[in-house]
């Protein structure tokens, strides 16, 4: 049977894009809060803020780096902008502006990056943002968030806009399955234990880490038991918690939406290099661009599979 | 509340000279930077700090209600840093640190090291956004401050520019003003023979701004061009200063294509202070 992700054994939810721009259109009660947009707002959901507050929203047009050029001229006037806009047009096209407007003089713009990832589909790879989480951490200052549903989005919409500085959160385009609600506990900065084990951890963020989930079931059956950690923040990383996990289990998989360079599996390793050395494998993108095709499909080709991440852990375990 | 400074006329020829002065000294000083780019803007900055347009008090540099200049041409930091020092936003003595280690004065211009730096800079193209920004934010605030923006003319081969452009115009930001230093060089040749511009104000005209050439170093031109941009409503305004690379400095304007960033050498130093003539 192949690989579906409403085959997992969660309800589907809100795609994040989706998720997030509900939270942001209740954030906007707050008036210091304004929205730029790079003519996508009706596949950002920024256009839920739009009908609530027309007067704090900008359509710029297709032109990120102006779009980022004025969100950063919003926050050093003290507004909070949030610039939304496909991550890879976000990350790819603004980088220039994102680091000599934004980051380097550190002003509070609120990065949201939609369609991140192959699960987009059949748009193909020229609207796939996969180097977007390299691309993000590679700014000194930046935070960095990958949520995994829309609860977990909506608090994190809000926590980011309560943050001081720059942050930059990835969100997808497909609905993902539902593993929190609007009560958990998700603070930024602080990774998730979603399953206790003490065997090997799965660490993930996105949509890879209900896939973990499922893949903790896979090894439970193989008499393992698997952590699961949501590493939703993958700037600043929760270090603690993985030299905990590495201290307390014997291998770590960690599972991501991304190439295999400069995203979480990179950051968690440097982690674990420098901390407490152990066995490590990684479930990504690999080094590659991907094609056309339904979502479903993509994630089974390039191997983004509660499948693939259980493998990964049967061969580390082995070693 | 800030205030615009409004210096007599032979007091802004002064400060003029006085910029001038600080500009070579402090980039020999530093033995790098680029001193012919910020000769250019002399005049235009001395009347938006001195000749009674800005509205500003070093004091209070992060006054809400405060008028904005953003330099976008980076390269210019030690133009921009003569000015501040001059309008008292830090001591004048402190120029001589240009490009040193520890020194706010950076290369270019770091918004969160220096006061009265109202943007960071550098990579060019990027400051009439950031301007954008400040101006919604004043509709939104209900406020009646100012943004001013300085790009050079090579700068504006950026695209960026021309995005900002169409959505200035597109949105009437008549609390933006553009000034172009026309100095008609860039880095290794005249902008005439890398990428012509003309007709520079009917561009900017199609994009719906309204725009004016002037002379950039008559204090009157730029005094007029000032208030004339404060006088439109409903379209941005650009400013084209012509202006000429390394004016005052007769070693400078005779070979504009060869000193873009370079500094006058120590030993060719006093003959370019007693050419600028600053009565101290």
């Amino acid at each position: 049977m192949s690989f579906g992700l409403s085959r997992l054994p969660f309800e589907i939810g809100p795609a994040t894009r989706e998720a997030f721009g509900e939270a942001l259109a209740e954030a906007g009660v707050d008036e210091n809060i304004v929205v730029v947009d790079g003519d996508v707002n009706n596949s950002t959901y920024t256009n839920k803020f739009k009908e609530k507050y027309p007067e704090r929203f900008f359509n710029v047009g297709i032109a990120e780096s102006n779009m980022i050029g004025i969100a950063a001229g919003l926050a050093a006037a003290g507004k909070i902008p949030v610039a939304a806009t496909f991550s890879t047009f976000l990350l790819s096209n603004a980088f220039d502006q994102i680091r000599m407007s934004i980051a380097f003089p550190n002003l509070n713009v609120k990065l949201v990056g939609t369609h991140a990832g192959i699960s987009i589909g059949e748009d193909g790879p020229s609207q796939m943002a996969i180097e977007d989480v390299a691309l993000a951490c590679a700014f000194p200052g930046m935070t960095v968030v990958v949520p995994a549903d829309g609860p977990s989005t909506a608090i994190a919409t809000h926590a980011l806009l309560e943050r001081e500085g720059p942050t930059f959160m990835r969100c997808g385009r497909p609905g993902v399955p539902l593993l929190y609600n609007s009560a958990s506990e998700f603070q930024i900065g602080k990774a998730n234990t979603l399953r206790e084990g003490d065997d090997i951890t799965l660490i993930a963020n996105g949509i890879m880490v209900a896939m973990a989930l499922d893949a903790a079931e896979g090894l439970a059956a193989d008499g393992v038991q698997a952590r699961v950690l949501d590493m939703h923040t993958v700037k600043p990383i929760d270090t603690d918690c993985i030299v905990k996990a590495a201290n307390e289990t014997r291998a770590i998989v960690v599972a991501e939406e991304h190439l295999a360079y400069g995203g979480l599996g990179s950051t968690v390793a440097m982690v674990v290099g420098e901390h407490k050395p152990t066995r490590m494998a990684f479930v990504d993108i690999g080094d590659t661009y991907a094609t056309s095709g339904k979502p479903d499909e993509l994630l089974e080709h390039y191997g983004l599979t509660p499948g693939a991440i259980l493998d990964a852990a049967r061969r580390v375990l082995k070693d | 509340m800030p205030q615009a400074r409004t210096e007599e006329r032979p007091e802004l020829e002064r400060i003029a000279k006085r910029l001038r002065h600080h500009i070579v000294r402090s980039t020999t000083e530093a033995g790098s930077g680029h001193p012919s780019t910020s000769l250019s803007m002399v005049e235009v900055v001395t009347v938006l700090y001195f000749g009674g347009v800005l509205r500003y008090d070093s004091q209070q540099p992060h006054h809400p209600s405060r008028d904005r200049f953003i330099l976008s041409k980076g390269h210019g930091a030690p133009g921009l840093y003569a000015v501040l020092a001059e309008a008292g936003y830090f001591p004048v003595d402190d120029l001589m640190t240009l490009r040193k280690m520890g020194s706010p004065l950076e290369g270019h211009p770091n918004m969160r090291r220096l006061a009265g730096v109202e943007a960071s800079t550098g990579s060019l193209g990027q400051g009439l956004s950031m301007g954008i920004g400040h101006a919604h934010a004043a509709r939104l605030d209900g406020s009646d401050y100012r943004t001013y923006v300085m790009t050079g003319d090579g700068e504006i081969e950026q695209g960026q520019v021309w995005e900002a452009a169409m959505h200035a115009g597109n949105h009437g930001l008549d609390n933006l003003t553009l000034i172009v230093d026309r100095n008609r060089h860039q880095q290794t040749d005249a902008v005439q023979k890398i990428q012509p511009l003309d007709p520079l104000a009917a561009k900017f005209e199609s994009f719906n701004w309204e725009s004016r050439e002037i002379d950039g170093h008559s204090l009157d031109e730029v005094t007029g061009a000032f208030h004339w941009a404060r006088s439109i409503s409903g379209k941005p305004q650009a400013i084209i200063a012509r202006t000429i690379k390394g004016k005052g400095v007769s070693l400078l304007e005779a070979a504009q294509e060869k000193w873009h960033g370079k500094p006058i050498p120590v030993e060719q130093e006093a003959k370019a202070l007693q050419e600028i003539g600053a009565d101290l």
